[in-house]
């Protein structure tokens, strides 16, 4: 591996070697490195790029990494992931993409998941973007993740984007069982010209079912964010969504949380603030010895944590 | 020692029909090595000044001096740097940021787990259960107040002004809390309270008091005049004004 490959999957996914268990990492469009196991077993598709994901019924505290890295501009990687996950299984999935563009143009990472997990079963899923590259060059991700949750199932989705990315559309759809819960913490930072949009449409179609939705953005600079989410509880459910942003510089947040109650026993709840940062946690840490920069940064830090 | 000299606070002063003077005229001193109890009917202007010796609001008159110096004009930053240290008398709350992040800052380093929980256990709180926890609103108010407390500990410095340290802290001794005054002792405590077991452990008392100079003294000189439950504060006696 080279040293710039190996800086970028320290950045996404931690890596600071080849991962134990199963791995896929993918650059440039092929397949860089990979192990199956009998457990967590990774399938490569025949009929478009991608993976088929397949964890085993059962299996409990295991990890899989799939990170991937684009080296090259004028470049678009479209992949295609399909996670089954099998009943009662609880594991962790590490994705994530950085790109380092060195050219004018553009580097685009498309990655579609879809995600079904079985009764029962729990996934956290931890993805980071990030990107890097000349002044002028672009790195774009528009990622779609598809979710269908069985009965009692979990997914736990963390996401973060934190910087050098371009511009974004992510689109989050998902279908909830029975009992079961999606819960989503999204970490946005823009600076500069960047643009990034984040969308949530989630059916709350079981009973019992949840959803989560934490949506904590900072942008700074020229940057640009819009965050829509629409949830629709069709039958007796629990929905909540958060879009807590804080604006810096002429950065711009527009935020349009949707819900639907379409069922008498559905309890849907949004929440949106969107400002600058509290005057008084400014002075709080200058109090402590801060200077206002400072200070600022560590209420960023904390907000982005 | 710090000194204010002639300190005049008005509000609202861009709009004159609700333009107010909350601070007339005020001088006090707070010699080093002394604890000065504050106190006074709610809204005669205790942590307005407090406030103002922190540099968060600006005299629209007067002077502030520390050891000579006229830091009136100094940002909250730097006189945080000179050694003022204030816990606030409603601590504020972050999204995200961990006590153990307010600690880090507030010595300016990163803390090893030990030191960090050291200030935790003197507030009186089980440090491992609260290190890691964000300063947010899952905090309950005395909670938060244990922590503004244990972070000025952390900064350390010279002048520390702790406004209400005791409020919202029930079920805690208040002799624990006077103990953590008492280690404070070789430097200048100013405390906001009514609390009387911290106005016993006052050297000095100041009755501030909206319509008049306040009212200074030895604790033994003032604390007979505030036993009257009724009117704590408007005994007002024959008492020497400084
Ligand atoms: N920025 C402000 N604008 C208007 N009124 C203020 C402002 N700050 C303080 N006050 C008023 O000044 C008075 C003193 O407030 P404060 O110092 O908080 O009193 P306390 O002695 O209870 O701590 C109160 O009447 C309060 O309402
Ligand atoms: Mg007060």
């Amino acid at each position: 591996m080279e040293k710039l490959d190996r800086e970028l999957l320290e950045k996404i996914a931690e890596l600071h070697s080849v991962p134990e268990g199963s791995f896929n990492i993918r650059k440039n469009g092929e397949r860089l490195a990979a192990n199956s196991t009998e457990e967590i077993s990774i399938v490569q598709k025949t009929d478009k790029p991608g993976i088929d994901i397949i964890v085993a019924p059962g299996v409990k505290n295991k990890s899989v990494h799939i990170p991937v890295i684009l080296t090259v501009g004028d470049f678009t990687d479209t992949v295609y992931n399909d996670f089954f996950i099998g009943e009662d299984a609880d594991v962790t999935i590490v994705a994530g993409c950085g790109i380092h563009n060195p050219g004018k143009g553009k580097a685009e990472h498309d990655g579609v998941h879809t995600f079904r997990l079985g009764k029962h079963s729990r996934v956290k899923y931890v993805e980071r973007h990030y990107g890097e590259g000349v002044q002028g060059s672009k790195r774009v991700f528009d990622p779609v993740t598809n979710v269908f949750l069985e009965e009692g199932a979990v997914l736990e989705m963390d996401t973060t984007q934190l910087g050098g990315v371009t511009f974004t559309d992510r689109m989050t759809d998902a279908v909830i069982g029975d009992g079961a819960k999606l819960l989503v913490k999204e970490r946005l930072l823009t600076d500069g010209e960047e643009k990034a949009i984040s969308r949530f449409r989630v059916l709350l179609k079981g009973k019992d079912s949840t959803c989560d939705i934490v949506s904590r953005n900072v942008a700074r600079g020229n940057s640009r964010q819009e965050f829509y989410s629409d949830v629709v509880g069709e039958n007796s459910c629990f929905g909540h969504v958060e879009c807590d942003g804080i604006l810096l510089d002429g950065a711009r947040i527009l935020s349009t949380p949707q819900i639907d109650a379409a069922h008498p026993d559905a309890s849907l709840v949004h929440e949106a603030a969107v400002g600058k940062i509290a005057g008084d946690q400014l002075t709080k840490l200058m109090s402590l010895g801060l200077t206002e920069k400072e200070a600022e940064d560590a209420v960023i830090k904390g907000f982005l944590h | 020692m710090l000194e204010l000299k002639h300190i005049c606070y008005d509000v609202d002063t861009d709009r004159p029909d609700k333009a107010r003077r909350i601070l007339s005229d005020v001088s006090l001193g707070f010699p080093k090595g002394t604890v000065t109890v504050i106190t006074g009917h709610n809204g005669s202007g205790k942590s307005t000044l407090i406030k103002l010796i922190m540099g968060i609001d600006k005299p629209t008159s007067g002077r502030i001096l520390f050891n000579g110096e006229d830091i009136t004009d100094a940002s909250v930053t730097e006189r945080a740097l000179k050694g003022m240290t204030i816990a606030f008398q409603q601590p504020v709350r972050f999204k995200g940021i961990t006590v153990r992040n307010l600690l880090d800052a507030a010595c300016r380093k990163t803390c090893t787990t030990g030191e960090a929980c050291k200030y935790l256990y003197s507030v009186g709180l089980c440090a491992k259960d609260y290190i890691d926890r964000p300063v947010d609103d899952t905090l309950s108010g005395g909670e938060l107040k244990r922590i503004e407390l244990a972070t000025a500990l952390a900064k350390g410095g010279e002048v520390f002004l702790l406004d209400e340290p005791e409020a919202g802290i029930d079920l805690w001794s208040f002799d624990e809390l006077v103990s953590v005054f008492e280690k404070l002792r070789d430097k200048t405590v100013v405390i906001v309270s009514h609390q009387s077991k911290i106005l016993q452990a006052a050297d000095r008392i100041v009755v501030l008091n909206s319509a008049a100079q306040p009212v200074v003294g030895s604790r033994d000189e003032i604390l007979p005049s505030l036993t009257d439950v009724g009117a704590p504060y408007c005994m007002r006696g024959g008492m020497a004004t400084e």
